[in-house]
C-alpha cells in the first residue's frame, strides 16, 4: 500500500502515511508497556511494602516511608520478633519454634497431599485415556465426569460433615486429616492436567512396547511415565501451591498440633496488638517459598494452567 | 448429563469411546481356584468391615462394650475392604483387572471422601447438633429450613455471591487485556510473566494482611495516602457496605486475574499467526481484526476460563474471613464465610450443614445452566 505512495513522492523522505504509522506504532509500543509496567507494579507492590515494612520501626510507618537507606534506616525489630534475625538465631525462641514447627506441618500437609494426588491421578488420567471402562452404568466419558465435577464441590459442603467424622475417627487435628482433603481438593486439577498430557502421547508408542513383551504397567512405567514427566511436574507444582496456601480446611480441622502457616499468619492477622513489622515478617516468611517457586519453576505452573485451555 | 462437551472439548476423541485407545487383546487362562479366591478376599474382607460397623454401632447403642475407643477400627476395615478388592480385581480378571487397577483406587479415594460424607452430611442437615454440649445430635426435620427461610444474613450472603461473581465479568476483560499485552511482541517477556503470575501463587491469607490489612490501613496504608492525596478525605476501604465490597472483589481479583490471564494467553498462542497476517492483508485494522478474528477464536478458550473461574470464585472465603469478617453487616460475606462463622459462633453443625447443602443444591442448579447456555453459545459456527 505504502509502496505505491512512495514511487510519487520524493525517495529520501519518508511518505506522510510511513510516518502516521510510525508515530501510530511508537504509541502502540508505549501503550503496551506502560500497561505492562502499570500491572507489574500493581502485582509487585504488595510484596515489595511487605518485605520493607518487616524492617521498619513504628515512626517509619506512621510517617509512611517507602525506600529503605533513603528515607529509613532497616531495622530487624520484625524478624526479631520472629526469632529470625541475625542476633536472635542463636538464642532459645518459642516464636521461632512456633513458626518452623507451622512450617513443618505446611509443607508435609502439602507435600504429601501433592504427591499423592499425582499419583492417584495419574494413574486415573492414564486409564480414562487409553482403555473403554464400564463400571455399572458408568462409562469412561461419565467417570470423567464424575471426577472432574468435583471441582465444583464448595469445601464448605464437606467441612462440617468432615468435622464430626474426623472427631469420630479420631482424624481431627492431624496431618493425615488434612492430606486426605487436601489431596481430594486437587485431585480434580490432576487428572485434567494429566488427561490432556497422556492424550497427547500416540499410542503406538505402547503398542510396540507390548509387542516387545512389556505388560501394560510396564509400558506405563518405563515408556509413558518418563514421557510425560513435565505434566506430571507441572500438575505437582500446582497442587503444592494450592495446598500451601489452603486455609478453610486447615482452620475448621486444625486446633494444635497439625494447624499449617495460613492458620498462624490468619490468627495473628486478628489480634489488633500485634505491631505491623513483626506482621509482615511473617507473612512474608510465609509467601517466600512461594516466591521462590513462582520464580524458579514458573513455566511449569503456566503449562500446567494452560492444559485443557486449548487443544 | 451437564454439558460435559463444554470442559472436555478438544480432549472429546479420547471420551467418546472409539478414537484413540489402546485396544490390547490378551488371552489369560485364569484358573477356577484363582478366581474364586479373589472373589473370596473381596467378600471376605466385605464381611471383616460390615462386622467391625455392626460392633461398634452397638457399642454407641450401649448393647454391650467391645473396648473400641473410636471408629478408627471400621476405617482400617474399610482400607483393608478397598485393598482387597483392588486385589480381587487382578486375581478374577488377569489383565482386564490390571486395567481397572488404574482407574479404582482414585474412584475409591474420591467416593469414599465425598460421596459417603455428603449423605451423612444430609442426615446431619436436618438435625440440631451442637457440638458442644452433651445431648448429642437431635433430629429435628425441618426445623432448620425454616430457620434458614427466614434468615437475611444468608440470603444477603447468596445475593453478595451474585455481585462477587458478576465482577469476574471484568476481571476478564481486564486479565484479556493483559494477555493481548503479554502476546506481543515485547522485550523482557519472562520478567513480566513471573511478575503478573506472583499475585495467584501467594497465600490468600498473608495476601488479606499484607494488602487488606496494611496497605488499605486507614491512617499508615499506602494506598489510603493516595486516595488522600488524590483528594478522599476520609479513606476507608471498609466502612460502607459498597465499598467495602468493592475492596474484596478487587482484592480477590488481584488474585485471581493472572490465572484467567495465563489461559487466555495460552489460547491466543494458539491461534495460527496467518489468521491475524490474512486480516490484515484484507484491510482490516488492529480494533476490527480483533473483533472479527482474535475474539471468535478465543470463544471457547474465554468460556473455559470464565467458567473456572466462577467454580473458583464460589469458593471465595479465605479474603474475607481474614479481612472483614463479613462485616459491615454483612456486606462483603461470602456464603461460606458466613457458614464458617455460624459454625464458629454457635458451633451448630446441623444448621450449618443445611445451608451448605442448599447452596451446593443451588451452584449445581446454576452451573448446569450456565455450561448448557455456554455450550449452545460457543458451539463453532461455520
Amino acid at each position: 500500500m505504502s509502496g505505491a505512495k512512495m514511487a510519487e513522492t520524493q525517495i529520501f523522505h519518508d511518505a506522510a502515511s510511513d510516518r502516521g504509522f510510525r508515530a501510530k506504532w511508537w504509541t502502540g509500543r508505549l501503550a503496551i508497556y506502560g500497561l505492562l509496567l502499570l500491572w507489574a507494579l500493581i502485582c509487585l507492590f504488595p510484596i515489595y511494602w511487605t518485605l520493607t515494612t518487616s524492617f521498619k520501626m513504628a515512626p517509619d510507618v506512621m510517617k509512611g516511608h517507602m525506600v529503605p537507606w533513603v528515607d529509613f534506616t532497616p531495622k530487624w525489630l520484625g524478624w526479631r520478633s520472629l526469632g529470625l534475625s541475625p542476633d536472635t538465631w542463636g538464642n532459645e525462641s518459642t516464636v521461632r519454634a512456633e513458626f518452623f514447627k507451622r512450617f513443618a506441618n505446611s509443607a508435609i500437609a502439602a507435600l504429601a497431599s501433592s504427591v499423592l494426588a499425582v499419583i492417584l491421578g495419574s494413574l486415573a488420567a492414564y486409564g480414562l485415556s487409553r482403555f473403554n471402562y464400564k463400571f455399572g452404568w458408568m462409562r469412561n466419558a461419565d467417570i470423567s465426569f464424575f471426577f472432574l465435577s468435583q471441582l465444583i464441590l464448595p469445601p464448605v459442603v464437606l467441612a462440617l460433615p468432615m468435622l464430626v467424622l474426623y472427631k469420630e475417627l479420631a482424624l481431627l487435628d492431624t496431618r493425615i486429616g488434612l492430606i486426605l482433603l487436601y489431596t481430594l481438593s486437587v485431585l480434580p486439577i490432576v487428572i485434567w492436567i494429566m488427561r490432556d498430557q497422556f492424550s497427547s502421547i500416540p499410542t503406538e508408542l505402547e503398542e510396540a512396547a507390548l509387542v516387545d513383551g512389556l505388560s501394560i504397567w510396564g509400558a506405563f512405567i518405563t515408556i509413558i511415565l518418563p514421557i510425560a514427566l513435565p505434566g506430571m511436574v507441572a500438575a505437582f507444582i500446582l497442587s503444592l501451591v494450592l495446598t500451601w496456601n489452603e486455609y478453610f480446611f486447615a482452620a475448621l480441622l486444625t486446633s494444635t498440633h497439625a494447624n499449617t502457616l495460613p492458620v498462624m499468619v490468619a490468627s495473628q492477622t486478628g489480634s489488633q496488638g500485634i505491631s505491623w513489622w513483626s506482621m509482615a515478617a511473617l507473612a512474608w516468611a510465609a509467601i517466600l517459598p512461594l516466591i521462590v517457586i513462582g520464580v524458579v519453576l514458573e513455566r511449569y505452573i503456566i503449562k500446567g494452567m494452560a492444559a485443557g485451555a486449548v487443544k | 448429563m451437564l454439558a460435559r462437551t463444554l470442559l472436555f472439548r478438544g480432549r472429546g476423541k479420547s471420551l467418546s469411546g472409539s478414537g484413540d485407545l489402546l485396544h490390547v487383546v490378551s488371552n489369560d487362562n485364569i484358573s477356577a481356584g484363582r478366581r474364586s479366591f479373589g472373589r473370596a478376599i473381596i467378600w471376605g474382607s466385605a464381611v471383616v468391615m460390615v462386622a467391625v460397623a455392626v460392633a461398634q454401632l452397638m457399642q454407641v447403642q450401649g448393647w454391650g462394650s467391645f473396648g473400641f475407643e473410636n471408629w478408627r477400627p471400621t476405617l482400617y476395615a474399610y482400607v483393608l475392604w478397598a485393598i482387597c478388592l483392588c486385589w480381587g480385581q487382578v486375581l478374577m480378571h488377569g489383565e482386564h483387572g490390571k486395567r481397572t487397577l488404574f482407574v479404582l483406587p482414585a474412584a475409591l479415594f474420591v467416593i469414599s471422601l465425598t460421596v459417603f460424607p455428603l449423605l451423612f452430611g444430609l442426615v446431619i442437615a436436618f438435625s440440631d447438633w451442637n457440638l458442644s454440649s452433651p445431648n448429642g445430635r437431635q433430629f429435628n426435620g425441618l426445623a432448620n429450613v425454616r430457620q434458614m427461610w427466614a434468615d437475611p444474613f444468608y440470603w444477603n450472603a447468596m445475593l453478595n455471591m451474585v455481585w462477587y461473581v458478576l465482577a469476574i465479568l471484568i476481571e476478564y476483560a481486564i486479565a484479556f487485556g493483559l494477555a493481548l499485552a503479554l502476546n506481543a511482541e515485547i522485550r523482557a517477556r519472562k520478567f513480566f510473566r513471573v511478575a503478573f503470575l506472583l499475585p495467584l501463587m501467594l497465600s490468600p491469607v498473608a495476601v488479606s494482611w499484607m494488602i487488606g490489612k496494611s496497605m488499605l490501613e486507614a491512617r499508615f496504608g499506602p494506598l489510603a495516602r493516595l486516595g488522600r492525596a488524590l483528594g478522599w478525605d476520609d479513606p476507608s476501604f471498609f466502612g460502607s457496605p459498597w465499598i467495602a465490597k468493592l475492596t474484596i472483589m478487587l482484592m480477590d481479583a488481584w488474585t485471581f486475574i493472572p490465572f484467567m490471564m495465563i489461559m487466555i494467553l495460552a489460547g491466543l498462542q494458539a491461534i495460527p499467526k496467518e489468521l491475524n497476517e490474512a486480516a490484515k492483508v484484507d484491510g482490516a485494522n488492529g480494533w476490527r481484526a480483533f473483533w472479527e478474528v482474535t475474539f471468535p477464536m478465543m470463544l471457547p478458550v474465554s468460556i473455559t476460563a470464565i467458567l473456572i473461574r466462577i467454580i473458583f470464585k464460589l469458593k471465595l472465603a479465605d479474603i474475607v474471613i481474614a479481612v472483614t469478617s463479613g462485616g459491615p453487616g454483612g456486606a462483603t460475606d461470602t456464603v461460606t464465610s458466613f457458614i464458617f462463622r455460624e459454625y464458629r459462633d454457635r458451633s451448630n453443625v446441623g444448621y450449618g450443614t443445611l445451608l451448605a447443602m442448599v447452596y451446593l443444591v443451588v451452584i449445581i442448579i446454576v452451573m448446569t445452566i450456565l455450561m448448557k447456555l455456554a455450550d449452545r453459545f460457543a458451539r463453532p459456527r461455520t
